[in-house]
């Protein structure tokens, strides 16, 4: 320091003093790490054992910061209180396990749609239709007595049809800056009337289904109800959890090794054996036999369906720089810009992958259905969908969330959609308490946003 | 101190002419910053320290004037050329996604990739190395978010983003402005780092305590010009609040004051 001050040593002269190697470690109080500020970083970014690691996440629960686990909760609840109140117990049974899979499956690719919406702080309230209208596109297609397309064609041409309304609606909300919440309500109501339209052409009366001899409508069917064997869906567990466990491992143990930022070993192992202690208990309850006469047993396609979607997507969000980007556009807009990223063809691109991945629901849809009628609710869909996402913990502020949020959302809200019809009770308590389950959601996202900001404010201090 | 600074100045401003309308924001500003050295731009708010950053930085272009990098005549016209030639600028709003990890941030924009998809390994070590270069140790994790960091962190990883890409000019706007005691002087003590580098730091601050504890050079604005830049042993305190009140035109302390706030320019 070669400065001569003639002043008087303000304040700040102080930390000058010590020229050791460190003279900013001095200056913090050891005990500035208040609980506060615990709360906000995630424990298995700072845990070394197994038991930091679990006190941290305890301080982090207490804090507001959540994360997976009202969503985790709020399935176990509702499992063990239709399983108590459903008509011989039956919420359980493997039968029914399998059927809520299958009335979940569209609700969580819908909801992992969404995400990409939500991410960006925007909302797409037309994709269920939009998904729909795809899904029209491809059952049309592959009708034997009009087009007869091959399954993959008519599949291939539905999800373009989807991506390109996707990039419609994205452009006019990027380019001409309209909100994309009035946009897409447009969307949800023109792909309302297109749906219509799709579904009156040929001699179906509106009503084209999937049922007949032919091998393409039968692989479009198949996409809900077809299952693989008991063998093939062990050995499917086995290359799956196989193959993550493995990167997961060797990932974690390579950052360790470098000395970078890694959970603990405990926890590595504690996340692989889970995953294979739940992959089997799937695995288990699908192969047997749901059949009330004959056979009916394996893991139907529509769970590979959701994993492969899940994957890809998990991997452009967490791996790529595009993913990178939405997450940072939904952080801080301007940061992004000025950091040069082109903001606005991100946001395009993300309102055409929402619609595309809307369009994989809208055919698990219509194969659940065993075809499409004038009467689908898009409008509930993207509904559900949205509750969903935000049931699973992604914000509906932008920036947090991750696409296995969709995934156990859906699973919450098909839980209520199934358990709920196993009562016998009426649409309008389906409808209420899904409703207030969302309400439920949006308040713990709101306070533990608010609860942040604040901590964050007095982690400052 | 820094051998380089007796030779030419890294970046020098002759003759700087900026206006918007009928309001004369910088006239005839010159101004030498030198590579190794903290210069301080003070002055009044309105003085436009914030028009002549934005000219150097290339969010502004001046009507007139010259700007010289390393003795070369240069026009920066975007915040990219400014970038390309090694100027970068610390924003006080920062630019950090609080959602994003310090990492992530440090990288947003110039992400590393491998085989197409990011490499966080060696981005999470680059960035490591130039924080602990920076002597940013109190960080607990660089994995954690920026929402979780402390006023003085997020101002020291902002910085740290701004010195990753070879820079040689770090301009920081108000960077104390909204922190308590210690929070300053780790932010102060990284701008000494920043100096020991061998790095330029033009820094604007109000805090005449910031000025005299980290500044080797003053510059003082003064309705648009520069009316004395120094080295800071030939200011006092004393000196420093007349030139910014009056320009130095003695012991006049009230007169101009009314025409100072018909310069403001929305300065934030």
């Amino acid at each position: 320091m070669a400065t001569t001050d003639p002043g008087p040593p303000g304040p700040a002269e102080a930390p000058l003093a010590p020229e050791t190697g460190n003279p900013i470690e001095g200056l913090v109080d050891p005990t500035a790490a208040p609980a506060g500020e615990a709360a906000l970083v995630p424990p298995e970014i700072v845990a070394q054992t197994m038991r930091e690691y679990i006190h941290g996440a305890w301080l982090r629960i207490r804090g507001g910061e959540s994360g997976m686990l009202p969503v985790v909760l709020g399935l176990i609840i509702t499992a063990v209180v239709f399983q108590i109140v459903s008509p011989h117990h039956i919420f359980l049974s493997a039968g029914n396990i399998v059927n809520l899979f299958q009335q979940s499956a569209v609700f969580m690719v819908l909801a992992m749609a969404e995400t990409f919406a939500l991410l960006l702080g925007e909302i797409d309230l037309s994709i269920g239709y939009v998904g729909v209208v795809g899904a029209a596109i491809a059952v049309q297609l592959v009708q034997p007595v009009t087009t007869n397309w091959p399954w993959w064609a008519a599949i291939i041409a539905s999800l373009l049809a989807c991506a390109l309304i996707g990039a419609a609606q994205g452009t006019l909300i990027t380019r001409l800056r309209l909100p994309s919440f009035i946009v897409t309500l447009a969307g949800l109501l023109i792909f309302n009337g297109v749906l219509l339209i799709v579904l009156g052409f040929g001699p179906f009366s509106g009503y084209p289904t999937l049922t007949g001899p032919s091998p393409n409508l039968h692989a479009l069917y198949n996409l809900m109800w077809g299952h693989i064997t008991p063998a093939a869906g062990w050995i499917a567990l086995v290359v799956i959890v196989g193959a993550m466990g493995l990167n997961l491992w060797f990932r974690d143990s390579r950052r360790r090794r470098s000395g970078l930022v890694a959970p603990p070993v405990g926890l590595t192992v504690a996340k692989i054996v889970l995953m294979a202690i739940v992959g089997s208990a799937v695995v288990a309850v699908c192969n047997v036999n749901r059949a009330a006469v004959g056979k009916l047993e394996g893991v139907p396609w529509a769970i590979f369906i959701v994993l492969g979607v899940l994957g890809a997507w998990t991997l452009l969000l967490h791996r790529t720089r595009y993913g990178r980007y939405i997450y940072a556009i939904g952080g801080n807009p301007e940061a992004a810009r000025r950091a040069g990223v082109r903001v606005g063809s991100i946001r395009t691109w993300a309102f055409a992958l929402c619609a595309l991945t809307g369009g994989i629901a809208g055919l698990l849809y219509a194969s659940y259905l065993g075809g499409l009628s004038n009467n689908v609710n898009g409008g509930q869909l993207v509904l559900y969908a949205v509750a969903a996402a935000v049931i699973g913990g992604t914000s509906l502020f932008g920036g947090r969330g991750k696409a296995v949020h969709g995934v156990l959302g859906g699973l919450v809200i098909g839980a209520i959609y199934n358990g709920m019809y196993l009562l016998g009770l009426a649409v309008q308590w389906e409808f209420i308490v899904t409703g207030g389950v969302l309400i439920g959601a949006v308040t713990i996202d709101a306070v533990s946003r608010r609860g942040s900001t604040i901590g964050g404010a007095a982690a400052g201090r | 101190m820094i051998e380089a600074s007796v030779d030419e100045p890294l970046l020098t401003v002759r003759g700087l002419y900026k206006s918007f309308g009928a309001v004369q924001a910088l006239s005839d500003v010159n101004l030498d910053v030198p590579a190794g050295q903290v210069t301080s731009l003070s002055g009044d708010n309105g003085a436009g320290k914030s028009v002549l950053i934005k000219c150097i930085s290339g969010i502004l272009e001046p009507d007139r004037g010259q700007l010289h990098w390393e003795g070369k005549p240069v026009r920066i016209r975007s915040a990219h050329d400014s970038a390309a030639l090694g100027i970068e600028t610390v924003y006080q709003d920062l630019a950090l996604a609080d959602n994003l990890d310090i990492v992530q941030n440090m990288f947003l924009g110039r992400e590393r990739l491998r085989r197409r998809l990011l490499d966080e390994d060696s981005m999470e070590r680059a960035a490591g190395e130039t924080l602990a270069g920076l002597g940013v140790t109190t960080i607990r994790s660089i994995r954690q978010p920026v929402g979780s960091l402390s006023g003085g962190q997020r101002q020291s990883v902002a910085v740290a983003k701004a010195v990753m890409w070879n820079s040689k000019l770090v301009i920081m706007d108000e960077p104390t402005a909204a922190l308590g005691v210690t929070q300053t002087a780790m932010v102060l003590n990284l701008v000494r780092r920043l100096r020991d580098h061998g790095l330029a730091v033009l820094m604007i601050s109000h805090n005449l305590n910031d000025v005299f504890s980290v500044a080797d050079r003053i510059a003082v604005m003064y309705l648009g010009t520069i009316v004395k830049d120094d080295s800071t042993s030939n200011f006092d305190r004393q000196s420093v609040v007349e030139y910014m009140t009056t320009g130095g035109l003695g012991v006049k302390t009230d007169g101009p004051s009314a025409d100072a706030g018909a310069v403001e320019h929305g300065h934030d």
